[in-house]
């Protein structure tokens, strides 16, 4: 899964530097990917994982890195779980 | 009588006064003398606090080329509020029946096309490309005073919140250090303006109001990084004060956007204080009531009434 976010990253979100050299705990957001750019992120990862992010999940924090993202998805899936 | 004062909202007593003017659209108002005499006396204080920074007076009319504002990103933020400036361009044929559609209450304005004149949203916004053209900024970066009114879509009863509105800016370009002082600075003296005409106000975080779903997303990191401060003042509600005031800093958005650069060839940061006009007088009127002549003498000396 850290390697799908990793593509979607890569396709969705403008870093200067690339993303081959972060690692999954490296932080987005000094890399250079902007607010718009995180908000492309969401989308493009709702798409993907057909999921949508509750409210109290659109922060900043929450797409700084390709671990608090996976940490984030595996909530939302086990929230769904059952449903 | 008394049910009419009972339900008399603000702007009933404005237009009752003759202070503003209806026209029949909502948030779009004419302003009398004594409106207007207020307002030059606020932009007389501002430039009093802020004069002495020696600023480059700019003024734009009130609106900006379609292809700078596209390139703004300014649709991706705010498209709810953009105004966009469409003509008919036609022949005598299409003339004929624009009036025959017209006449018969039909949608005549299907077949207008857009010019390449967008509505200005805020007074900076023609401005970044302009100094991004002058080349590479100065060791000391630069400093822009600017007025305008601006253009947000959005039809209210509050009369401070108008479709057509006046924006007085000072708006800094320079590196992070430079303008996230100039901001500081203003922060300290908004406050010590606001306090010399008595007005009771807050300041706190804010953030802009960013369309849509993403748009929470824009909005939680705007305040998380704490970009954007407003000073607050009670109008049409207590609950629910006016940001007459708003302190903002962009970091590189419009350095990137525009190719703005620092003397260090760095992408240039900038910063704006921004001052809503008509809220300012608004907030006056409120707190004060509209027979200024009443006023407290020394709002009045400050405002050179």
């Amino acid at each position: 899964m850290n390697i799908q976010i990793r593509e979607i990253i890569a396709r969705t979100v403008e870093l200067p530097g690339g993303i081959a050299d972060l690692v999954d705990t490296s932080d987005l957001y000094e890399a250079g990917m902007t607010s718009f750019g995180s908000v492309q992120l969401m989308l493009a990862l709702e798409e993907a994982f057909d999921v949508e992010f509750p409210e109290r999940m659109l922060n900043r924090r929450l797409f700084s890195s390709i671990a608090t993202i996976r940490s984030a998805l595996d909530e939302l899936r086990s929230e769904n779980v059952g449903v | 009588m008394l049910a009419k004062t009972e339900t008399a909202t603000f702007l009933d007593e404005l237009f009752d006064q003759g202070l503003l003017i209806e026209t029949g659209v909502d948030g779009l108002y004419g302003r009398s003398g004594l409106f207007e005499a207020i307002g030059d006396g606020f932009q007389n204080l501002v430039t009093r606090y802020g004069g002495a920074d020696d600023p480059e007076v700019v003024r734009f009319p009130p609106a900006m080329s379609r292809s700078i504002f596209e390139k703004s990103g300014y649709m991706k933020s705010f498209p709810q509020l953009a105004g966009t400036v469409h003509c008919f361009c036609g022949n005598p044929a299409d003339h004929v029946s624009l009036l025959q559609t017209i006449e018969q209450g039909g949608d005549w304005t299907e077949g207008q096309k857009a010019s390449e004149i967008v509505l200005t949203p805020a007074a900076c916004y023609p401005l970044y490309p302009t100094a991004a053209k002058r080349g590479t900024l100065p060791d000391e970066g630069r400093l822009f005073d600017l007025m305008s009114y601006c253009f947000r879509h959005e039809p209210s009863k509050d009369p401070a919140r108008q479709q057509f509105f006046r924006m007085r800016e000072f708006v800094r370009m320079g590196t992070p250090d430079q303008v996230t002082e100039f901001r500081a600075a203003w922060l300290e003296r908004g406050q010590a303006m606001i306090g010399e005409l008595g007005l009771p106000f807050m300041v706190d975080v804010a953030n802009d109001p960013f369309f849509g779903r993403t748009g929470k997303m824009l909005a939680v990191n705007q305040r998380d990084q704490r970009l954007k401060f407003e000073l607050l003042i009670a109008i049409e509600s207590e609950e629910k004060p006016t940001a007459c005031l708003s302190f903002n800093y962009h970091q590189d958005h419009f350095g990137k956007t525009f190719g703005l650069t620092t003397a260090g060839d760095e992408v240039a940061h900038t910063a704006c204080v921004g001052f809503g006009h008509e809220r300012v007088i608004l907030a006056l009127l409120k707190h004060y009531g509209t027979n200024v002549k009443r006023w407290p003498a020394s709002v009045r000396q400050s405002l050179g009434l």
